[in-house]
């Protein structure tokens, strides 16, 4: 886990070789290529790169125009853009008529660091799980950001896919192989499973790494899909493990820590703790600090891992 | 133009019209001032200028249009049915539950729709996508647009309206239905747009204004629109909102209330 590349890095990777394969692949940005890196992209194919200026509303209504005469649109900004200010564009000229558009949303999170709380989207999952057709990616590493883009492709209709500015660790190999909707076992353990998505994957990694020195033994889910949630995984991790820690660089209202809750208060209700961002905005800071300040290291996943197993009882 | 085809398009436009009331008296509710200040406009693009199949309602090669002012759903559905894409009857079914006759027009429901619509002020973005997507494939057909004037309150338009010139997308041809009323009143007093020919000029559109009542003057704008090279065209079409019935003509009052049965008889009856 020494090598960190951004999973916007590899966002842009993935459409570049994407476009060399499919023809029908089409880019759109509004401004922003060189960060969300489809600056490439459209160095390579020009004619199939559209650069939209700063107006993320016309951005998305033109992605899905493309998309209604036969391309595939990946419409690329900030996380904090993309599910804010075009929400509307994206539920009704997007998500409502299912077209095939893919929204790449880099910057999400406070990992963007010092552009502070105006920039860093802790609400954009649960605005895009809302919605009803959407299809929502929260990759956790480079690997899983490649395959993301190509299932993506592949799949008729909106997704959204949410990426991160800063390096992170790689945890797949080669062979990892990406089922949307299917949530990947990282590590068994009978004590508890931590829940994570996004960059969080690898904090719940080290704190399991962690635990297991102390004799607790935390199994890791990693939920690179949060809709559709792979609620089996999620019920079958309650039974076998009997308390759930989720761990999501986001607002704990509405995102992956929601998604799991409603899972499993209908189903299986063990002990749950949320790790995430407790209703508020972030701040200007360098990312680690910020990941500090808002509780989420691997430390943090650690207390809450023994909070929950105080409950199992 | 030759007088048959202007008849033609008058008696076409004539059973819109009578269709739009019928329609939307059934369903109890909908928007008939819009509907029926469209209804030349429209006529004159499905049943003049754009080149559709009803047989084959998702042609790659057909001609597209959006209508970004999606509330007058009601006189698209009359055209398509006119046109053949499906059986006249289903229009009494607007609004009700499960009819592929939604409020605002759907895509995914009701074959010959373009693209769905009703949040206003996003369908030029979309036809501007489509335009380019034409463009890209080196394919031949048009895009067609129509906006309401208020809508252009809407600042998404004039990305929109940017990103077209931008993108010289001469393939592209929107009317903007310049009836001069939205919900709330006269759209000079609500939020004034204008002026407008000379705001899309110097968004680097090719701009025409003509009467949206005279198919002569439409047909005209839509050939010279046809003609016009690396420059999206924008046709004004000055028209009067529930144009054709009396009562409802320049009443913002009609923008959005269904005629009562006895309301629906006198409007026919005017409209026969």
């Amino acid at each position: 886990m020494s090598k960190k590349i951004a999973t916007r890095e590899a966002y842009g990777e993935a459409l570049l070789q994407l476009g060399r394969e499919n023809l029908n692949v089409v880019v759109l940005d509004a401004d922003l290529s060189k960060s969300t890196k489809t600056y490439d992209f459209g160095k390579h194919f020009p004619e199939r790169f559209f650069n939209m200026g700063i107006a993320e509303q016309n951005m998305m209504g033109t992605a899905a125009g493309l998309a209604a005469s036969g391309k595939i649109a990946f419409a690329s900004t900030f996380a904090v853009f993309a599910a804010g200010r075009a929400f509307e564009q994206i539920r009704n000229s997007i998500a409502y008529p299912r077209l095939n558009v893919k929204i790449g949303a880099s910057h999400a999170g406070i990992t963007v660091g010092e552009d502070g709380g105006s920039h860093q989207a802790v609400e954009d999952i649960a605005i895009m799980r809302a919605i009803p057709n959407m299809t929502v990616f929260v990759p956790a590493d480079a690997v899983e950001t490649n395959a993301a883009v190509r299932v993506a492709a592949a799949i008729d209709g909106p997704v959204y896919i949410r990426l991160g500015r800063l390096g992170v660790p790689v945890i797949h190999g080669d062979a990892f192989e990406f089922k949307p909707g299917r949530a990947v076992s990282l590590r068994e353990g009978r004590d508890l499973t931590l829940v994570a998505t996004g960059i969080m994957v690898a904090a719940a990694l080290e704190a399991a790494e962690q635990l297991a020195a102390e004799g607790i033994e935390a199994a890791v889910l990693d939920v690179h899909t949060i809709k559709p949630l792979d609620e089996e995984a999620v019920i079958r991790a309650a039974k076998s493990t009997g308390a759930i820690v989720t761990a999501e660089e986001h607002s704990i209202i509405g995102g992956l820590g929601s998604a799991v809750a409603e899972v499993l208060a209908e189903n299986c209700q063990v002990p749950l703790k949320r790790v995430g961002i407790k209703d508020s905005f972030g701040e200007s800071g360098k990312p680690a600090e910020l990941l500090e300040k808002y509780g989420l290291t691997a430390k943090h996943l650690i207390g809450a891992a023994k909070e929950v197993l105080k409950r199992k009882a | 133009m030759d007088g048959e085809l202007l008849k033609k398009l008058q008696d076409k436009a004539k059973k819109i019209r009578c269709h739009i009331v019928r329609m939307i008296g059934k369903a109890g509710s909908g928007h008939p001032g819009g509907s029926l200040s469209a209804a030349d406009i429209v006529t004159a693009l499905y049943f003049h200028a754009m080149q559709v199949d009803p047989q084959q309602p998702h042609l790659p090669d057909r001609d597209r249009f959006v209508l970004s002012k999606g509330h007058a759903a009601p006189v698209v559905y009359a055209a398509l049915a006119e046109r053949g894409f499906f059986p006249e009857e289903k229009l009494l079914t607007l609004r009700e539950l499960g009819s592929s006759l939604q409020g605002h027009p759907d895509m995914r429901k009701l074959p010959g729709v373009d693209m769905s619509t009703g949040s206003l002020g996003q369908g030029l973005s979309v036809a501007n996508g489509m335009a380019l997507a034409a463009k890209l494939d080196g394919k031949k057909y048009r895009i067609y647009a129509l906006l309401g004037d208020g809508e252009t309150q809407e600042g998404m338009i004039w990305e929109a309206a940017m990103a077209a010139a931008h993108y010289k997308l001469d393939n592209l041809t929107a009317f903007l239905d310049h009836n001069g009323l939205q919900i709330d009143g006269p759209t000079r007093e609500v939020m004034s747009p204008e002026p407008l020919a000379d705001k899309w000029k110097a968004f680097g559109w090719h701009v025409q204004v003509v009467d949206g009542h005279d198919f002569s003057q439409i047909i005209g704008a839509l050939e010279k629109a046809r003609s016009v090279e690396g420059q999206p065209s924008m046709i004004i079409a000055e028209t009067v909102k529930g144009k054709g019935v009396s009562f409802m003509e320049n009443q913002a009052g009609w923008h959005g209330a269904a005629p009562k049965p006895e309301e629906a008889d006198k409007a026919l009856a005017e409209l026969a």
